[in-house]
């Protein structure tokens, strides 16, 4: 079996642990959840009452496997039940209208805040004790501000001060969404300045990291060969030492992904973006259990998918794992 | 808080200085400052609350005192319902390090039961709790945190330590496993092994003992994550938000406006203070580092800078891995895991 194949089965493990703990925490937490969600919504039909109660096993219809495997069922047609806060309207149409929006601002940033970190964490390493080296403590302090407060200090300083960017929103008040140069451009706009705060963020650790990496493989035999040897220095750095720096970087690429994500939901919310984040924060505040579960699934699918792109790429990018891909 | 974990994670570099009061002068610089940094906050965090000039939660009536930018009675000005910020502050900061401090002891706890368990094991049980804790490193944890306490009826201090360190103990245990696995087979080790030392007591007192600068590095990188998170999910709203900590001040300013209202007071202070918590942290954590390994010692005073800054993710622990040797079903689980790709062997089959 290939190491692709492999890795599927290890996040399709990954994916069926996340659906279990799913499964289990409302059937294990103390209290009456679907009591707290009618109480809060008079409106709600009683059909909602036991479709709710089916989904969160309160009441316990059937048994606990029988339960089990009809929300595995549901899940897998992309169907998580009906949204309590606002009925009538499924979680699944909710987040179908949030999850572009989020896939878009994230994920580029992400990928721009990486490779930008990359590149600049190959020129650091390569000349350690260098310039670049000397606004590192100034990057390890902004990495340990949350994105959220970051966030915060950009719209009061770009948006409240100096108007140069909106306060927040996904694109201006008044536009329809569609596939127009006004709500393009104006949706591009918004999405400036929460872009910025992911990529100054996050690209001070991929720095950190591939700098790291970098001095270390430096010091390889292999790259003092080829320096020898008089290769051309950008031949040495490129083709030598940064190729084989790269490994260890998508590998902590694909892990600290959950965090990067995580860090920019809760920063949609700043900037009122209307991605998951902010669909998020409304589960929480309305108690929206169903619509909370279904977007931890939907993220973390996001995340594990992501990480399989990392392996495809890393095996893509490494000659000894795309040998061993063609001999195994 | 940030989206990295900075761990280091050289399964060379064993601490062999202990920190003496007389060493003080020759902590690296990074080291002092961060101490420094966090020493000021945990003085803030106790006598913080004794000194508060108002009661945090009172809500002066009087209608100028409403969002009052800082003048002398309110060193930090007011919230909108005319609260005093700086009192606030101080009661936040202890409670938000309370929390951060007790999370980092469970979760530092746990992991170094799983790593080492995992590691001393061995064989299927070492892949099986291995796999594990590659699933929850990968399973995005903030999501899960605010399901697990969104249906908590009651969410107070303890349900979300105890949550907290629930999810808090994969990247420690990643680490203290390849720590251990590279030592179990030192001479000493196997020395005390012959002479028949049982094996809770080689745990406890030859493999414990040379991990003690890696523990202390997942501890303060696990206060980190605690303090991240908390904030990020008192933001959210999932917290006790009668209790005062610098996330719920965050949340109240969010929530009320204070950015609109150009009240800067009001979520400056929380948010620097988060940030500054999170810097003496990092700046402690490369200090530990250079302390323990002097090879990370030279090459910062060589180039001026922090030091190398490894993380779990980085080279070391993975390509360090001792090769073993597996069985049938250890090295089919094994193949499954993003290190078998490295591996010597045969697409990472049993050898």
């Amino acid at each position: 079996m290939s190491f692709i194949l492999r890795r599927l089965v290890f996040y399709l493990v990954a994916a069926w642990v996340a659906l279990t703990v799913n499964f289990f925490i409302p059937r294990a937490m103390p209290g009456n959840a679907v009591q707290s969600i009618m109480s809060k919504f008079p409106n709600l039909q009683p059909a909602t009452y036991r479709a709710l109660e089916a989904m969160l096993g309160v009441g316990h219809p059937g048994s606990i496997w029988h339960q089990y495997g009809s929300y595995l069922v549901d899940v897998f047609h992309f169907d998580f039940g009906t949204d309590v806060s606002q009925y009538p309207a499924s979680v699944s149409t909710l987040l179908g209208e949030t999850i572009p929006w989020t896939l878009t601002l994230v994920g580029s940033a992400t990928v721009i805040a990486f490779l930008l970190g990359t590149a600049l964490g190959i020129v650091a390493g390569w000349r350690h004790g260098g310039s670049l080296d000397r606004v590192l403590p100034g990057l390890m302090f902004l990495q340990a501000i949350p994105y959220f407060f970051f966030a915060l200090i950009l719209l009061e300083l770009f948006a409240s001060k100096f108007h140069v960017f909106p306060l927040g929103q996904g694109y201006a008040q008044g536009l329809i969404p569609g596939w127009h140069w006004d709500f393009i451009s104006s949706a591009i706009y918004h999405s400036l300045l929460p872009a910025l705060t992911i990529v100054l963020t996050s690209v001070a650790g991929w720095m950190l990291q591939m700098r790291n990496v970098m001095i270390t493989t430096i010091g390889e035999d292999y790259v003092i060969a080829a320096q020898a040897k008089g290769l051309p220095n950008h031949r040495v750095v490129y083709t030598y030492a940064a190729r084989n720096a790269l490994l260890p970087q998508l590998q902590g690429f694909g892990l600290a992904l959950g965090f990067v994500v995580s860090g920019a939901l809760v920063m949609e919310i700043v900037f009122s973006y209307p991605g998951i984040g902010l669909l998020l924060l409304n589960a929480v505040t309305s108690n929206d259990y169903p619509l909370m579960q279904a977007i931890f699934l939907v993220i973390t699918f996001a995340v594990l998918l992501a990480n399989l792109v990392v392996d495809m790429i890393i095996v893509f990018a490494d000659p000894r794992a795309r040998a061993r891909e063609a001999t195994s | 808080m940030t989206a990295v974990l900075p761990i280091s994670a050289e399964p060379a570099a064993l601490p062999q200085e202990e920190v003496t009061p007389g060493r003080w002068r020759r902590l690296p610089a990074k080291a002092k400052a961060g101490a420094v940094l966090l020493g000021l906050f945990v003085l803030a965090a106790i006598i913080g609350p004794m000194v508060t000039p108002y009661d945090p939660s009172f809500q002066n009536p009087a209608p100028d005192l409403s969002l009052h930018a800082p003048y002398a009675a309110h060193l930090l000005g007011t919230t909108q319902s005319g609260q005093d910020v700086l009192s606030q502050l101080l009661v936040g900061i202890r409670l938000t390090l309370e929390l951060a401090l007790l999370v980092g002891m469970v979760a530092t706890a746990l992991s170094v039961i799983v790593g080492v368990t995992s590691a001393f094991l061995g064989g299927v049980w070492d892949e099986v709790l291995s796999l594990l804790t590659n699933v929850f490193l990968v399973i995005p944890a903030l999501p899960l945190l605010i399901v697990l306490l969104g249906y908590l009826q009651t969410r107070g201090q303890t349900a979300t330590i105890l949550v907290l360190s629930l999810l808090g103990w994969p990247w420690g245990a990643r680490v203290v496993r390849a720590q251990t696995l590279a030592i179990r087979n030192r001479d000493f080790v196997s020395a005390a092994r012959e002479s028949g030392e049982k094996t809770w007591r080689i745990i406890a007192y030859e493999i414990v003992p040379n991990e003690v600068s890696l523990i202390a590095a997942s501890f303060v990188n696990t206060v980190l994550y605690a303090i991240g998170a908390s904030v990020a999910l008192a933001f959210i709203g999932v917290t006790n938000l009668n209790d005062w900590s610098l996330g719920t001040i965050l949340y109240w300013a969010q929530s009320q406006q204070a950015l609109e209202l150009g009240a800067w007071w009001w979520f400056v202070p929380p948010g620097l203070a988060v940030a500054l918590i999170g810097a003496g942290l990092v700046l402690l954590n490369t200090g530990i580092d250079e302390l323990g390994n002097p090879r990370l010692r030279d090459a910062a005073s060589a180039s001026r800078i922090a030091g190398r800054w490894l993380r779990p993710a980085d080279p070391t622990p993975v390509l360090a891995e001792i090769s073993q040797r597996r069985g049938r079903l250890a090295g089919f689980l094994h193949s499954f895991s993003r290190a078998s790709l490295l591996d010597d062997s045969e697409g990472g089959q049993a050898r």
